[in-house]
């Protein structure tokens, strides 16, 4: 069971059970179970999915469209997005995207190939909740976010440094 | 040069101290073989066949004396007291232990200075012209737009893991001499008829081994929204550009793919969110990047100098100099000065740290303090009084630095290739040196004229062979040494790719076929003034390729 960071925190007890991502685990769950679903079975199942008691949340791959996800309709509960390796970056504009242009508010998290150093660029790029890799140091970890004070560019997490940038500088500056 | 502000520094302390505990993690073994590297690489370190190799940033080709003193320093004190600078306007260390390179980039922070993004899968140091601010044709000076966007592109978070490296250019004057036609964006500037400034957008360019010129896909960006533009751009790529295959990563394959008209379709949608939006430029930006450059205070001079010029009449050799590494510059009575590392005998590009020290100082003397790393692997001194253009050449005659080569043939572009880099197929230093003794007559080198010849020690293609009048391409043929050569390649706004003139040859045949090109050329010249690549333009490849072969087996 990787270990969960949310918010910035280490969270011991997680509910949540990805499901479909290993081929050779069983894709049967329980009613009562809070799973994350693959986005193609979230489209397909979706009343059923809606009924059960358990909570139900998705996750995507690296090449799907999150664009597909907004159009199901309300979001699910929790969306998680799939990193195969750290270098495979397409899950930054996924998030971003989710974000910024569907307006999805709930908990982003990241899945998969998620590493201490590659934190700072996924928190900036709109991720809320990082399962790291089960032989990440959870603790040196949570030090990441720390590694920057300041950004240049725009992001989910802030504007551009330069219209922040007159209010920074100590005057005489 | 573009000088920090407390954020600036801080933003790069910061990056020397995670670095610092990457490589402590590495050298304990908390962090990978693999993780490492995808870290190290963004921090330009590579681990070569000697040693790591350092490529330390250069922004857009600008440094202060003060930088290039720390240059020297670190050249003396953790390598082996020389550095190579590169096509991207950058320096490598080849010597250099990994244990001491957080110490490095700690030393280079002292002066404003890092490695970031010199490497790996994400946005590379932007390139320009190394007559920026001083050309007589400049529409915008490309420095602040250059420090614009290193400032957008330095960890910006969503493209730091792109599907290939990614390298932009921009170009602010008429004529281009920033290569913006062979870069994965290139960036020309350029004004509408209204007088307002914006930008030609030209994307999916490069060399490599597929090398290609780009595509316009935009002709007027207004520039308040270059950041947003740009942030479409890589958006479509970090997303569908290809991850399965490293040959077919870069964008130009992408663009290819999607068609031009289709990958411009993708841009523009992706655009109209992002189109004012957040990053959108103001006008306080800029003027704000442009008020924490340094300025240089000139003189106001006559235009002509008549010292000078009796000095032109005068000492023929000075004269020679002039005609080839002196520029023309827009502020009357100054010059720009090309300082040539294309010595024969030396490696291109090399300088050693007591020739940085001696630029350094000559840098204080004669041009306010700073000067440039050009593509071509040359220094330049951009703001020389042309009163002082003989005491110049007097001293850069003594530090091996006044070839008066610039744009002739022995002004080769050359790779570090075999010698030192893993990837090469074949050496070119030894190549590039061998062919500068065979015309290191210089009577021979100036009838021949205007000539780029350039060398790659592999289908990389760092020393841009592509573009060369002449072209040479280390080739592995049964894990030996052969050279392909191409010719009528050019760079600039007319640029062009080489063609192939016919099967390679061993390395000590390759000064014997430059030979018999250049005697191709003087025998099928009209004029002096038809330059090498304007016969080859003229009458083909053919002339060429008989004239050579004849001699073959």
């Amino acid at each position: 069971m990787p270990t969960l960071i949310k918010r910035r925190s280490i969270v011991s007890a997680d509910a949540w059970r990805v499901i479909g991502l290993a081929p050779e685990t069983s894709s049967a769950f329980a009613d009562s179970e809070d799973v994350i679903v693959a986005l193609a079975v979230w489209k397909s199942d979706r009343p059923s999915l809606a009924n059960r008691s358990g909570r139900t949340g998705v996750w995507l791959g690296p090449a799907d469209d999150p664009a597909e996800l907004a159009a199901v309709g309300a979001f699910p509960a929790l969306v998680a997005v799939h990193f195969p390796a750290f270098t495979d970056g397409r899950g930054y504009s996924t998030a971003r995207l989710l974000r910024e242009r569907h307006g999805y508010r709930g908990e982003l998290r990241a899945i998969g190939d998620v590493l201490r150093d590659q934190l700072y660029e996924l928190a900036r790029c709109g991720f809320d909740a990082f399962a790291l890799r089960d032989d990440q140091d959870a603790t040196a970890a949570l030090s990441a976010f720390a590694d920057f004070s300041e950004d240049y560019q725009a992001a989910v997490d802030r504007g551009p440094l330069f219209a922040r940038r007159a209010a920074l500088q100590a005057p005489g500056r | 040069m573009y000088i920090y502000d407390e954020i600036d520094q801080r933003i790069v302390d910061e990056r020397v101290a995670q670095f610092r505990d990457q490589t402590r993690r590495f050298l304990s073994g908390s962090l990978s073989e693999d993780e490492f590297r995808a870290l190290r690489l963004r921090n330009g370190l590579y681990i070569q066949k000697h040693a790591p190799m350092l490529r330390v940033a250069i922004p857009y080709g600008l440094l202060s004396s003060a930088q290039l003193r720390k240059l020297a320093h670190i050249a003396r004190r953790y390598d082996r007291g020389y550095g190579h600078f590169s096509t991207r306007q950058n320096i490598q260390y080849n010597w250099p232990r990994l244990e001491d390179v957080p110490e490095i980039l700690a030393e280079l922070a002292t002066v404003q200075m890092h490695a970031i993004q010199t490497s790996g899968n994400c946005v590379r140091n932007i390139t320009t012209d190394h007559f920026a601010g001083v050309a007589p044709d400049e529409i915008v000076d490309p420095f602040v737009w250059a420090e614009v966007m290193r400032q957008w592109s330095t960890f910006h978070p969503e493209f730091g893991f792109l599907p290939r490296k990614f390298k932009i250019a921009i170009n602010g004057s008429v004529e281009d001499r920033a290569a913006v036609l062979v870069h994965d964006i290139g960036i020309h500037a350029v004004r509408n008829e209204a007088g307002e400034t914006g930008f030609r957008v030209i994307v999916g360019g490069g060399l490599g081994r597929t090398p290609i010129i780009g595509h316009v896909i935009r002709d007027f960006l207004p520039w308040p929204h270059l950041l947003t533009y740009l942030d479409a751009i890589l958006r479509v790529y970090n997303r569908y550009g290809r991850r399965d295959n490293k040959y077919k990563a870069r964008i130009k394959i992408l663009v290819k793919d999607l068609t031009p008209a289709g990958f411009t379709r993708q841009v523009e949608e992706e655009w109209a969110h992002l189109r004012d939006g957040p990053g959108t430029l103001v006008q306080e930006e800029i003027d704000r990047v442009e008020s924490r450059f340094t300025r240089a205070p000139y003189a106001l001079l006559h235009d002509i100098d008549a010292g000078y010029e009796l000095l032109l009449k005068g000492e023929p050799a000075f004269a020679r100099w002039a005609s080839r590494n002196v520029h023309a510059h827009k502020v009357p009575g100054y010059a720009a000065v090309s300082l040539s590392l294309k010595k024969t005998g030396v490696p291109p590009g090399d300088a050693t740290a007591e020739q940085m020290d001696a630029v350094a100082n000559l840098a204080d003397h004669y041009s306010f303090g700073e000067l440039r790393v050009t593509h071509e692997q040359n220094l330049v001194f951009a703001d020389v009084a042309k009163r002082d253009l003989h005491d110049l050449w007097l001293e850069l005659k003594v530090l091996g630095l006044a070839t008066p080569n610039i744009g002739l043939l022995t002004n080769i572009i050359a790779c570090p290739g075999g010698d030192f880099c893993s990837l090469a197929n074949a050496v070119s230093i030894p190549v590039a040196q061998a062919i500068q003794s065979r015309f290191d007559n210089l009577d021979y080198l100036y009838d021949i004229g205007e000539l780029d010849l350039n060398i790659s020690g592999c289908m990389n293609s760092c020393g841009h062979h592509h573009v060369g009048h002449i072209g040479i391409l280390g080739v592995d043929k049964n894990g030996e040494e052969w050279y392909q050569i191409s010719i009528g390649g050019s760079q600039g706004s007319q640029a062009s790719l080489g063609k192939v003139i016919g099967p390679s040859f061993a390395r000590d045949e390759v000064p014997g076929v430059i030979g018999r090109l250049i005697e191709t050329y003087l025998h099928k010249r009209d004029s002096e003034n038809e330059r090498f690549v304007d016969v080859v333009r003229r009458v083909g490849i053919e002339p060429f390729k008989a004239h050579v072969y004849a001699y073959a087996d």
